[in-house]
């Protein structure tokens, strides 16, 4: 067991943990941050992707205390001028980007991350990116819709 | 303005936008432990001993349970006498995976340290986990006492051989509709408390009130100390209608241990034990004319059950067969059917169940009747359909008439959409240039039965009923909550149900809330399922809410001192038709209800509430015409889905944006099963070697085409709403579509016949044998 300390959403976490618990458990378990998911145990549906340091990572294959002392942001975390929601989120409402929305939560922070990087991607562009990322109702098709009525309205309600 | 069919925004997006939705894992009840299961490692084994003495002193750890604890409780519902599936496997383990023992623990980490440390001594049998193994004159037997592996037989009536003899033509096929893991991305789960009041289970289920009930029988208590809530669900599919021994098992720990305990699934687990979809074998013959006129049709499906017979997975060749002739006149159509077991994980509903199946042999047929005559597909398709003015259509099996329907005109509007012409000419050009892929183009004209439905449909597989509730009521502000029997996990019906009461109301979409899916606030319910819930629960909300108007229409009337008849409803009041100025808010009608001296004195305080158990006369028969293109690397064998066309007529549309979604969603998975889905199991060891989604190829992204969608509409004549439903369509639809093309982009090769998952492999080695012919026969065995 040790105390790691990770920054959530701007706010400090500090707890006991074990050297192998995972850092989607640390969010979930002990930060008690439920929206980012578990989806599988081989790293391949990405429901659990929060960022780290502005990157995004698969918060299953992250220990814990390999984040210790950074800052995590999760779906919890995003926020932005269209009644609360970021560009991100109001595009999956806008485009139907999101069904049963159990990889909502990574699927939007992967988006997120895809156009802090690349603020205007192509549809190839977008679907690559977004490749870890397995959505089992929609086809990815108003996923792809989405991320782009997000880059198209990443200043803020017209 | 009328919500119904409006693209209406959904009411569901912003809790689960923002990570405020609750699924059952994100539950944390004070003192909660973790329940987790050991499992079998060998697909056919007695259990020779359990030791669990070095797991219980593991730290964290609360108890161990095996399959004698449970000997007071019954096998699990709904199985064929003999055959029943214990909670925990008694005395054999029939497949790699099947839960043997229990661990209860402080947490997740140590149950699964615990669980690692149980030792089970196993006496290993020889496994079979083919139809062909299990069938073999020699097999081993899963469960010896019956006999033999094959469970249920049901066969042909007449063999038609007489009518084939007379035919211009007839072709054979045998093809293999492979097994397939469902795989919502949210696994099984379910968390029981079990206090002083009675149990309460949070499942992450399609059905609460069906799981209420069998499991309040099961654990023999009443239904009014057993409560089940399905919270937030992620994706369904058909795996969570399925009695899993975890829901059973659960309770009875939480029971035991005097604490609230969770149980969830990892995703290996749920691979190995979420319920299978498919797994069927077909042997078909079709009889036809010169003209391409289909004479006869012989459908015979044999059904891999798994490890135990479950309730649904017995009905889905029942339902292959009903649908076999598609939406073709068949003169003569005779189907049978067999169910073995195997030594793999039971096969149950997977979105479609059953219909994908008919549909995939029915529309491989036709094309193969094309091929064999040299006519085009279309031009098969269209002299064969049954036509618009011959509904309603009795079929050769008397449970099945079908209801409505444009089959010409949703293939016309698919062949228009596709630009059939301009990629034929494209495909020709294409075969003649080593230097680009080869074009294929494959059609589906399908049928599916949904809207489950009429009496007696659904009481079949266990169920109470078929009918589906709605309760409407209306707050003293003139707010309304709709109370439905449906669960929905992702289809959007809380929008959709809140769009056909806002119509027939007059209230604001935005003053309507929908409570579902917990068995102590909805009163009763079926579950989501079949395609069911905008044909059933919407139906249902439309009727009710007209009902209860009826009433509220007196109160204003009263109120306004004016005729009934006079009256209309619309932005949450009422108003006088000619007289605009004369009106009462809905606000101010709600109000009035509660208090009797504002009411007419035939009516009593509380009486803007309605209930309604809305039945159905009939199935529904959700149709459509799917065309789609695809290139294929002549040096790789890879498969590029060019273009995929979804013409679909599920009747009256409620909301377009949610409709496109669940095409798109069952497109998706329809065309991973042509392409690259498929449960394996070790022929030697009977050890499945797709576990995982390392191994088993979910697509992703960039694997995926974006679709073309297309729309005719022929209303259900069968609900008021003459609302089919769209659940299951894409997954219906387009695995033939996709198969079709690529056949048709490889015939120079004398390609008649590739199975699903059409890998690269397959047809590289189409393309790569001497041209020799692979026969519809040959292929595929």
């Amino acid at each position: 067991m040790r105390r790691i300390e990770i920054t959530i959403n701007g706010r400090k976490h500090s707890h006991e943990v074990e050297d192998r618990t995972l850092l989607i458990h640390f969010i979930r378990e002990h930060a008690r941050l439920t929206g980012s998911h578990i989806g599988c145990d081989t790293s391949n549906c990405g429901a659990c992707t929060v960022l780290l340091d502005d990157e995004a990572v698969k918060s299953c294959t992250v220990l814990a205390a390999q984040a210790d002392g950074q800052s995590v942001t999760t779906i919890e975390g995003l926020s932005g001028p269209f009644d609360g929601l970021s560009n991100v989120q109001e595009g999956f409402r806008q485009e139907h980007g999101l069904q049963c929305g159990y990889c909502t939560p990574g699927m939007l922070m992967a988006c997120t991350a895809l156009l802090n990087e690349n603020p205007n991607p192509s549809d190839g562009e977008i679907r690559h990116a977004l490749e870890g990322n397995i959505c089992r109702c929609t086809g990815y098709e108003m996923i792809v819709n989405s991320v782009r009525w997000a880059a198209e309205n990443a200043g803020g309600p017209k | 303005m009328s919500l119904v069919g409006a693209k209406v925004l959904r009411k569901e997006d912003p809790r689960l936008l923002t990570g405020r939705a609750q699924f059952v894992d994100d539950f944390k009840p004070t003192n909660v432990a973790f329940a987790q299961f050991v499992v079998s490692e060998h697909a056919h084994a007695n259990i020779v001993s359990i030791d669990t003495r070095d797991a219980m002193k593991m730290p964290g750890v609360l108890g161990i349970w095996t399959s004698h604890d449970f000997a007071d409780y019954p096998d699990l519902p709904g199985g064929l006498p003999d055959l029943e599936r214990p909670p925990l496997a008694t005395g054999r383990v029939r497949w790699a995976g099947e839960p043997v023992a229990v661990v209860v623990a402080e947490d997740r980490y140590a149950a699964a340290d615990a669980v690692a440390a149980v030792r089970v001594e196993y006496e290993v049998l020889p496994a079979v986990t083919t139809i062909s193994e299990a069938v073999a004159p020699d097999a081993p037997l899963l469960f010896p006492h019956h006999g033999s592996n094959s469970i249920v037989t049901v066969p042909m009536v007449d063999d038609l051989e007489r009518v084939m003899e007379s035919c211009d033509m007839r072709a054979t096929l045998h093809l293999v509709n492979q097994r397939c893991a469902v795989v919502p991305i949210e696994p099984m789960g379910c968390l029981a408390d079990w206090t002083m009041e009675g149990l309460t289970v949070w499942a992450t289920f399609q059905a609460p009130h069906h799981l209420r009930n069998k499991l309040a029988a099961w654990l023999n208590v009443p239904h009014t100390q057993c409560r089940v809530i399905a919270p937030a669900v992620g994706g369904g599919f058909g795996a969570k209608i399925v009695w899993s021994p975890e829901l059973f098992v659960t309770p009875l720990l939480s029971k035991w241990t005097g604490r609230p305990v969770k149980f969830m699934q990892s995703r290996t687990e749920a691979m190995l034990q979420m319920t299978h979809g498919r797994d069927q074998e077909h042997d078909l013959e079709v009889g036809f004319d010169k003209n391409g006129k289909i004479k006869a049709l012989r459908f015979v499906v044999t059904q891999n059950l798994g490890a135990y017979p479950d309730p649904t997975g017995l009905g889905l060749p029942v339902l292959t067969g009903w649908m076999a002739a598609g939406c073709y006149k068949v003169p003569k159509v005779q189907t049978a059917f067999r169910s073995v077991v195997t030594n793999t994980t039971p096969v149950a509903a997977y979105r479609g169940a059953g219909r994908p199946e008919a549909t995939y042999s029915i529309e491989r047929l036709v094309d193969l009747v094309a091929d064999r005559t040299g006519l085009d597909p279309v031009e098969v398709r269209m002299r064969n359909f049954i036509q618009s003015n011959e509904f309603p259509y009795e079929t050769h099996n008397e449970a099945v008439i079908y209801d409505s329907g444009n089959f010409p005109e949703a293939l016309r509007e698919c062949v228009r959409l596709l630009d059939y012409d301009a990629v034929k000419a494209q495909q020709a050009a294409h075969r003649n240039d080593p230097s680009k892929p080869l074009i294929g183009i494959g059609f589906s004209t399908w049928i599916e039965i949904a809207g489950f439905g009429p009496n007696g449909s659904l009481e079949g597989f266990g169920h109470l009923a078929s009918w589906e509730s709605a309760q409407v009521r209306i707050h003293p502000d003139g707010s309304c909550t709709l109370f439905i029997g449906s669960s929905p996990h992702g289809q959007g019906t809380e929008t959709v149900v809140s769009q056909i009461a806002a119509d027939e109301l007059g209230i604001s979409f935005d003053r309507i809330n929908v409570v579902h899916s917990d068995t102590a606030t909805v009163i009763q319910g079926i579950g989501t399922m079949g395609s069911r819930s905008v044909p059933m629960v919407g139906s249902a909300t439309k009727v009710a809410s007209q009902r209860l108007l009826v009433r509220a229409k007196k109160i204003a009337a009263h109120l306004l001192e004016a005729a009934e008849e006079d009256l209309e409803v619309a932005n949450d009041a009422f108003s006088v038709k000619g007289s605009p100025g004369k009106k009462v808010g809905w606000s101010d009608v709600a109000l009035a209800s509660f208090q009797p001296l504002r009411l007419p004195p035939e009516l009593q305080a509380g009486t803007l509430e309605e209930r309604l158990f809305q039945e159905s006369p009939n199935f529904s028969y959700p149709s459509g015409a799917y065309g789609c293109v695809v290139e294929i690397d002549r040096r790789t064998g890879k498969v590029k889905v060019a273009k995929m066309v979804l013409v679909d007529d599920c009747g009256t549309v409620i909301n377009p944006l949610l409709a496109e979604g669940q095409v798109h969603g069952g497109a998706a998975q329809g065309i991973a099963q042509a392409l690259y889905e498929e449960m394996k199991y070790d022929p030697d060891t009977g050890q499945p070697i797709t576990s995982n989604l390392v191994d088993y190829l979910i697509p992703s992204a960039p694997d995926l085409p974006g679709f073309i969608p297309g729309r005719i509409n022929t209303p259900c004549p069968n609900n008021p709403l003459g609302a089919k439903g769209i659940g299951e369509s894409g997954a219906i639809g387009s695995p033939p579509s996709v198969v079709n093309a690529i056949v048709d982009a490889l015939s120079h090769f004398g390609v008649e016949h590739l199975d699903m998952p059409v890998l690269p492999e397959k047809i590289w080695a189409a393309m790569n044998s001497n041209h020799t012919t692979h026969n519809a026969n040959g292929a595929g065995r």
